[in-house]
């Protein structure tokens, strides 16, 4: 049976490494709902929150080949139950319409939206919460002229995730992350000899 | 308060001046100098634009790296893997940027599924090119992530000693595979301070192998001490891991019938009394058929490819499963186990065999006997002493094996001949069977041969290759040629892409669709590079044959003209189980 899980690595930041966990999926043919890449609390740690909707059993797999990888330090993988998730999202509407409607206003308000930006033509919307949430929202700003929308990937926090900060942290201190090594080369084109 | 005037210093002080270390190596010799350190003896490749840098470097290490010129870069990465499989050492390959790197893409896949160590380096353009369709550029680690254990793109000489060393590292610890690194120009022609290189013994994202749970070997001992009709099945990693005789020791204690899947053959020697075959596809009759009898199967650094086991539904559903590997990925991958023995089997295998019994399983050990009788009786007899107006393959290889006396190393090619090779050749030694298993490259056995002549030149080498596959890479004769390893050529001519015409035959009623391959005359075109050879259809010269083919000093052709439309049995039939493994097309 399909259900979301949500699977959380910590990896080193490494050039490449993206690309090598989404092989693991678009191999087996497996969509990503979304994923969430970020520096984790220790700098050169990055962690990785990626949502599919799959079988306990395939996502077994898909962890165990992420897990493999040599870049990859560690990988956790839950179902909804196990989390704590949100996601955020930012909502464009025209700003006449909330001045003028006040069912716009209170809408926002149940939804416990609050504002990024104010301009004369629009205003910008923040809420974080659940899927059911964040679409509720958007379908009920339709009708008035939702002009922009986009929403984050899902993170997450593991309810049952004693130790993993002290984890990372032992990481660390076993052997300091090396910094990324980016091109440097890039931008020197004109000064550079060819053949 | 007195005031004091101090007193200027005057005296000269020595300012500490950072004196930079001077730029004694380039890039490219950053390189070779790791070669040298990591016990490179042995390189194969092919040069180009942007790996020049590296080429030029070689120039003054042909005294201490000998370099191989192969015909094209399939033909080098094979070469590597041959070297690698008939070494134990990590292979090494050279390629260019753009066609050259991507040429290496067959033998990057192969070596990743059958777990060959090598280290590839590619050439690259300029690093300030990288994204701008450059000529001869391609986005080599791209293409080649999902067909490598790690790759790298070194755009900064600094960076070369670390990487080069955390390849070696990880292309030949835990389960070995292929690395790539990409060096781009600029970075092999980069002057660096260079005095030391350290290699690599740790990455801390990186567990070659699991830590051994004791609990799992009680556990497993618990149950192989119950056992009634216990069956071992054991792959390549038992070869990797150094383990054959820790894996020798374990068997003959427990007494335990032994099947060896096509990359696990020869960890022990063919004729053991405790081997009972080979399984999958094209193996033998008995480990097939018991498969399904056991009741406590023992799976030994194999990975149950589909090819091993047929339809999982139907795969030993009832017998308790032990499954040691290195892995932890493969554990549960195909095939549940009721006992995960996770980590090196050098390390399990002692623990193991310390926690069973001594036993004997007498009678099980018949029911192997009784199947082999059939299989004999039925197949092998008169396929290895036919009375046709034709060859076989399989008398080819009895003769050969009457000759080499197991001491040779036999690389395959892909295709019915790959599987009477496999069927029929002996061994005394380990690593002694090169053929490409899990990818099936056709044009492997060429190459792969060439390189197994150099990773052990103490042994002969025998390619055994078809007319398809042998038209795949035939090029590489010139590198025989020109570097003169010692590799016998056999080609099995049916005259047919014969596999293909087999299923041909017997699943899509005979419609012989393309696999009717002309050739030209192999004699000939041997003779063209310089390398004598002969071609036979008779029965009565094919010792004789054989005979100048392994005596010859140096490398030969021998081209056996056999039954175009002879077929390989046992055969267990696509989408069926291992127990309905039929011994001739009657059964189908
Ligand atoms: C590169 C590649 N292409 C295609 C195949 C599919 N294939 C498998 S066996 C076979 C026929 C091989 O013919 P030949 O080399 O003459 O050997 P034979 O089976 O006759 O012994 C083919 C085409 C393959 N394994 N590899």
């Amino acid at each position: 049976m399909k259900q979301e899980f949500t699977i959380t690595a910590y990896t080193e930041n490494h050039v490449g490494l993206m690309g090598r966990i989404a092989i693991v999926f678009s191999r087996r043919k497996i969509n990503i709902e979304t994923m969430n890449v970020c520096p984790a609390e220790v700098e050169g740690i990055s962690r990785f929150t990626i949502l599919i909707n799959e079988s306990r059993d395939v996502v077994e797999k898909a962890v165990k080949q992420i897990e493999k990888q040599v870049e990859v330090l560690k990988v956790f993988f839950n179902t909804d139950e196990e989390i704590v998730w949100q996601e955020m999202a930012m909502y464009k509407v025209p700003t006449k319409v909330i001045a003028e409607q006040v069912k716009v206003e209170r809408l926002l308000r149940q939804y416990g939206a609050n504002t990024v930006v104010i301009r004369h033509d629009y205003t910008v919307f923040e809420t974080t919460g659940h899927r059911e949430e964040i679409d509720a929202l958007v379908a009920a700003l339709q009708p008035w002229g939702l002009i922009e929308f986009v929403r984050s990937a899902r993170i997450a926090v593991i309810k049952a995730s004693e130790g993993i900060h002290k984890a990372v942290m032992e990481f660390e201190a076993a052997k300091p992350s090396e910094p990324a090594i980016e091109n440097e080369f890039l931008d020197q084109r004109d000064g550079v000899f060819t053949m | 308060m007195q005031k004091t005037i101090e007193k200027a210093d005057t005296t000269l002080k020595e300012v500490p001046v950072e004196v930079e270390a001077p730029k004694t190596h380039s890039g490219g010799q950053v390189l070779l100098e790791a070669f040298l350190k990591e016990g490179v003896t042995t390189i194969f490749g092919y040069p180009g634009g942007a790996i020049m840098p590296i080429y030029d470097a070689l120039y003054d290490y042909a005294d201490k790296l000998q370099h191989i010129l192969v015909r094209h870069e399939q033909g080098g990465i094979h070469a590597a893997q041959g070297f690698a499989r008939a070494s134990g050492k990590t292979g090494i390959v050279f390629a260019t940027s753009g066609p050259g790197a991507t040429n290496l893409v067959t033998g990057l896949a192969d070596a990743m599924i059958d777990s060959t160590p090598l280290v590839c380096i590619t050439g690259q353009v300029f690093a300030h090119l990288l994204g701008t369709d450059a000529f001869q550029e391609t986005d080599v680690i791209n293409i080649t992530t999902p067909v490598t254990k790690w790759n790298y793109q070194v755009t900064d000489a600094e960076e070369l000693p670390a990487v080069i060393a955390k390849a070696f590292y990880i292309a030949g610890s835990g389960r070995p595979g292929p690395v790539l690194i990409d060096i781009t120009k600029n970075a092999q022609l980069q002057k660096i301070a260079f005095t030391e290189y350290v290699k690599c013994n740790f990455i801390r994202s990186y567990r070659p192998k699991p830590v051994v749970r004791p609990e799992y070997i009680a556990e497993a001992a618990k149950l192989i001490n119950a056992a009634e009709r216990p069956f071992i099945v054991f792959g390549q990693g038992v070869i990797l891991g150094k383990a054959e005789e820790e894996f020798k020791v374990f068997i003959e204690k427990s007494g335990i019938p032994a099947a060896w899947t096509i990359m696990g053959m020869s960890a022990i020697p063919t004729d053991h009394p405790l081997g009972v075959g080979m399984v999958g596809m094209h193996g033998n009759y008995g480990p097939n058929k018991l498969t399904n009898e056991c009741d406590v199967l023992i799976a030994i650094g194999m990975r149950f490819d589909d090819r091993v086991t047929g339809r999982l539904d139907m795969y030993a559903k009832q017998a308790k499963i032990i499954h040691l590997d290195i892995d932890p990925s493969e554990i549960d991958k195909n095939v549940k186990a009721d006992v995960p023995v996770w980590g090196d089997c050098k390390e399990t295998l002692p623990m193991l065999t310390a926690a069973i019994e001594e036993r004997k399983h007498a009678g099980w050990h018949r029911k192997f006997i009784d199947c082999k009788k059939q299989e004999v009786e039925k197949v092998i007899h008169d396929e290895v002493y036919p009375e046709t107006d034709t060859l076989t393959m399989g008398e080819v290889i009895r003769i050969l094996n009457e000759l080499t006396k197991g001491e040779a190393i036999i690389v395959t090619d892909v295709g019915q001949h790959q599987m009477v090779a496999c069927r029929y050749a002996e061994y005394n030694k380990s690593k002694s069977n090169v053929t490409s298993g899990g990818l099936g490259t056709m044009g492997f056995a060429l190459p792969a041969a060439i390189g197994a002549a150099y990773g052990d030149p103490s042994r002969t080498t025998v390619a055994v290759i078809g007319d398809g596959g042998f038209q795949m890479t035939i090029q590489e004769l010139g590198t025989i040629m020109q570097f003169k390893p010692n590799v016998k050529i056999l080609i099995l001519n049916n005259c047919f892409l014969g596999m293909v015409r087999q299923w041909q035959q017997l699943f899509h009623e005979k419609r012989y669709s393309f696999v009717d391959i002309q050739s030209p005359d192999f004699v000939q075109v041997a003779k063209g590079y310089g390398i004598p050879g002969k071609s036979v259809s008779e029965r009565d010269k094919l010792t004789d044959a054989l005979k100048t083919m392994l005596e010859h000093d140096g490398s030969y052709l021998l081209e056996v003209m056999v039954g175009k439309e002879n077929n390989v049995f046992p055969m267990v039939p696509q989408g069926r189980s291992v127990s309905d493994i039929v011994l001739s097309r009657e059964e189908i």
